[in-house]
């Protein structure tokens, strides 16, 4: 029998878009000039966009937008929900209150970091999980037991971070009327056109900004509306490496490049507990039983927590990306995960795991040991770094409500 | 709330579950002065070994028709009154088609009736391997699991002689214990032996009870589990179980002062943070305790019982993945006169016969279970227990008990119209090796595994509360979180069969439970 090739080929098209595309891709695409794509959780998204200079400033400047939708999804509903999410995460979700945001993570039960990422209570018995890495099977597992349901809407749900000094004013002139009472980790809900848009005071830099999510079918038309009411007020489309920079300076921390999740982590000595990369600030050991909840009060009590993640100044202007770190320039004592020139706290900034007592009992004379490349010789350099408090900046126009008009 | 309620109903120990286990560990627990009361679902104690009255007149002996693995530290700890024990080692008889059936007589064959010397010779020689085998096996159903990554000396002094006795008898010894440990039992009978009625008991013994056929691997486990058992100081030994057992185990636990009620059902146990502290009964009483003890099945204990927000999800996981179905139906006949099995004396009846003729009989049997359908051909272990105990049946009568397998918790068709074709097979098979049952039979009571659960309150009908199979065994049993009697929830301990070392009649779950608590060791 002859195989019908056509029917055939027709059934394999996924194999020629490897990547998939988000739903605003036609628009970033139509504007991109630097043709730099990555993939981001199966997803075709922007490295850059025209300038990865020009888009950072952007950031801390004027307006950017950065494309969400990858963003992994999950809705989490019904009567258990809240009890099932308080002992699925780190923080207490009975203090979350409806149409906030809460940033949290989620351990295995034995207390190593799954994941982290944000908690949007939508309404009391509805929330949406928004991280770095899909956890279907695990959500599900630790749904038994409990009244509640879960869907994966990372496909249904368009996301997009409008960040920046006049992300207010694009919003306000985009005709979000209201959108001036929206307090940091505030949701509110916006009529666009047949649908609703979600917006959140939230975002990955530190900076006044916003995260809107809608149904893919709106997408285009909202980033039209944000396009337009942003024209005279300098708003940019971005990729990730502008973002990135903007989120050292911020001192978040990202699953996977400065932590190995649990479950990605081939080694067995690579997962964390939450006090091993700084999120021992989620830990509320007064809230009712969860996910690790005795392994990391355990290792708490025996102090055999074997890693500490800080935020280091380092002299110079040469970014420490994946440095090791030394104790009087011999001793290994960690490595750098993230480093940046910052332009706006003009300081060499890093965030770097060390391996305790470096960090925690020994905290001077750390180095670290940079391998700048030049023209085919690298150059390198013995600096020393100081154990600085993260974030590395501090904008009081993240805070204020309402926001300035800049 | 007045202010002398709050302590009425405070223990110092809670032990959910009447069985031998859950008596076992609060007659122990009490010995020690503690306040320990044990809670008992249905009206009476002892669990598996609880009798019923199944027609007018008759009684069944339990779930338990055989006694072979009582230990005898239980017995001497628990003060044990061993007078439902009494009584001549029961022979094992392996029928046979034609009519000449192989009799093991001693402990497990000691002697042998009914088979050529060559094969007698050769059946010596595999015991006496097997026996010493299991013997090695023995030293670490007898104390508690080493914990992976907290290796203690006392385990290290547990492995190291475990070694030196494997050494003592030559590194054949040693070698062949290794080569042996996780094979299938038809190849080891294989190896030994010819007659097809030896080899037939052998699959039919190591697989009882299992959700294996004698030519699935490692399937020889079954039957080192059943020689790491002694009865009335001999490995191996058996004896056709009678009335009393329970009551004995209930006389110790109140002769220590252990509380007990019957007829209390706990609807869930009370936990905060991680640690329990209590139980909530069905009827809504509270009862509080710093230690509750779970002698019911694992699942039971943490899918019914608990809360899942008290527990990881890793846990919940483990435990939800606790291969528990049930093999083996319990047929109890009330016959208005004692049966004669062809080729099989009168005294030679009290003791247990086995219906598997060959190693093809049992695999074959075996095999619709793994497709949810019970066989046509089914393997069987028969006993008359009014012959050892006549009250169980009025005078001239008596009563005939039978586990059957391999016959599925999840059948296909459902048990609701399977139960009658299924005792239609079993009781035309008997007729076969002794002719004139059928006409006798005044009443039969057939409980599948779905029976079996709700009687005995056994999830899947699994007397072993959970697969006797190399993964769920030592560090793994149930799970490798709860494997060494405390569990991730705090105060909370395991002592049921679902714990290590695993079911029969043994009180060593319930032995090793209450030594765990009782030495302080942090859970």
């Amino acid at each position: 029998m002859i195989p019908d090739v056509t029917l055939r080929r027709s059934r394999q098209a996924h194999i020629a878009t490897p990547r998939l595309e988000t739903p605003f891709h036609a628009r970033i695409a139509a504007l991109d000039e630097t043709n730099d794509w990555y993939s981001w959780a199966g997803y075709k998204a922007a490295h850059s966009v025209f300038d990865e200079e020009l888009e950072y400033f952007a950031i801390r400047s004027t307006a950017a937008l950065f494309d969400i939708s990858p963003m992994v999804k999950y809705r989490i509903s019904g009567p258990d929900a809240e009890r099932y999410l308080n002992r699925l995460t780190l923080r207490d979700v009975a203090k979350l209150k409806a149409h906030r945001v809460q940033y949290t993570a989620w351990c295995d039960d034995h207390g190593h970091v799954l994941d982290d990422g944000t908690l949007f209570r939508l309404a009391p018995d509805t929330f949406r999980l928004c991280c770095q890495e899909r956890h279907l099977p695990w959500l599900l597992d630790s749904a038994i037991g409990f009244d509640v349901e879960i869907a994966e809407e990372t496909t249904e749900i368009a996301g997009l971070a409008l960040q920046g000094p006049t992300s207010f004013a694009v919003l306000a002139n985009a005709g979000f009327d209201g959108i001036e009472q929206l307090k940091p980790f505030q949701i509110a809900e916006f009529s666009h056109d047949d649908t609703r848009v979600t917006i959140s005071r939230t975002g990955f830099t530190g900076d006044l900004g916003y995260e809107l999510f809608v149904p893919a079918g709106a997408a285009l038309s909202l980033w039209d509306r944000l396009w337009m009411a942003g024209r005279n007020l300098g708003i940019r489309a971005i990729g990730y490496a502008a973002l990135n920079r903007t989120r050292i300076e911020a001192g978040f921390i990202v699953a996977n490049a400065d932590f190995m999740t649990a479950e990605a982590a081939l080694r067995a000595d690579r997962a964390r507990l939450p006090d091993e990369i700084g999120l021992d600030w989620l830990v509320d050991a007064e809230k009712p039983f969860f996910n690790g909840r005795h392994a990391i009060l355990e290792a708490r009590r025996n102090q055999s927590l074997k890693y500490i993640l800080v935020g280091l100044e380092i002299e110079g202007n040469i970014p420490a990306e994946g440095a090791i770190v030394y104790h009087r320039k011999k001793h290994e004592a960690g490595l750098v995960s993230a480093a940046i020139w910052s332009p706006l706290a003009k300081r060499n900034i890093a965030i770097a795991t060390l391996e305790r007592p470096y960090g925690s009992r020994i905290v001077d004379d750390l180095w670290v040991e940079i391998y700048a490349s030049r023209e085919l010789q690298y150059q390198k350099m013995m600096k020393r770094a100081t154990i600085v408090p993260r974030p590395f900046i501090k904008l009081d126009r993240r805070t204020a409500t309402p926001p300035g008009l800049f | 709330m007045t202010s002398s309620s709050p302590t009425v109903n405070r223990y110092d120990a809670i032990v959910i579950g009447g069985g031998h286990n859950g008596l076992t560990a609060a007659t122990l627990l009490a010995q020690s002065g503690r306040q320990v009361i044990v809670l008992e679902a249905a009206d009476s104690l002892g669990g598996a070994l609880r009798g019923h009255a199944f027609h007018p007149g008759f009684r069944a002996p339990g779930l338990v028709h055989i006694l072979n693995r009582l230990d005898p530290e239980v017995i001497r700890l628990l003060k044990l009154d061993t007078t439902a024990l009494s009584g001549h080692p029961a022979p094992t008889v392996a029928l046979s088609e034609l009519g000449n059936p192989a009799i093991l007589r001693g402990a497990y064959g000691e002697t042998l009736d009914g088979v050529s010397a060559q094969e007698a010779v050769a059946f010596a020689e595999m015991r006496r391997k097997l026996v010493f085998q299991a013997g090695i096996l023995r030293r670490f159903l007898r104390r508690r699991p080493p914990e992976i990554g907290r290796i203690t000396l006392n385990d290290m002094t547990s492995f190291a002689g475990a070694g030196l006795s494997l050494l003592r008898k030559g590194r054949e010894e040693g070698r062949d214990f290794l080569r042996m440990l996780l094979m299938n039992v038809a190849d080891v009978a294989d190896e030994y032996l010819d007659d097809d009625r030896l080899k037939g008991l052998l699959a039919f013994d190591a697989t009882l009870g299992i959700h294996l056929g004698p030519r699935s691997p490692t399937s020889l486990l079954g039957l080192y589990y059943r020689l790491t058992g002694e009865i009335n100081g001999a490995i191996g030994n058996q004896i056709v179980a009678r009335g009393g057992l329970a009551q004995a185990f209930e006389r110790a636990a109140r002769a220590a002062g252990v509380t007990i009620r019957t007829g209390a059902a706990v609807a869930r146990i009370i936990a905060d943070r991680g640690t329990a502290s209590g139980v909530v009964l069905e009827t809504g009483e509270t009862l509080s305790a710093p230690v509750i003890v779970s002698a019911i099945h694992p699942q039971a204990t943490f899918l019914k019982l608990t809360d899942t927000a008290e527990l990881g999800t890793g846990f919940v996981r483990a435990i939800g993945n606790i291969r528990s179905r049930g093999n083996v139906a319990k047929l109890d006949l009330a016959l208005d006169r004692l049966p004669d099995f062809t080729g099989v004396s009168r005294a030679d009846l009290s003791g247990r016969l086995v219906l598997a003729r060959s190693i093809d009989h049992v695999e074959t049997a075996f095999n619709p279970a793994k497709y949810g359908a019970f066989s046509c051909d089914p393997v069987m272990e028969i006993t008359l227990p009014s012959l050892s105990d006549p009250s169980l049946a009025p005078p001239g009568a008596a009563t005939l008990s039978a586990l059957v397998q391999f016959a599925p918790y999840a059948l296909k068709t459902g048990w609701d119209s399977g139960r009658a074709e299924f005792l239609a097979i079993i009781l035309e098979k008997l007729e076969h090796y002794a002719p004139g049952l059928g006409n006798s039979v005044v009443a039969a009571s057939l409980m599948t595994p779905v029976d079996i659960e709700a009687r005995y309150h056994m999830p899947g009908g699994h007397w072993h509360h959970g697969e006797l199979q190399a993964d769920q065994l030592l560090v793994n049993r149930p799970v490798n979180q709860a494997a060494g009697y405390a569990t991730p929830l705090k105060g909370l301990y395991l002592a049921s069969a679902g714990a290590h070392p695993g079911g029969g009649i043994s009180g060593l779950p319930g032995l090793l439970a209450a030594r765990h608590i009782l030495s302080g060791e942090k859970p």
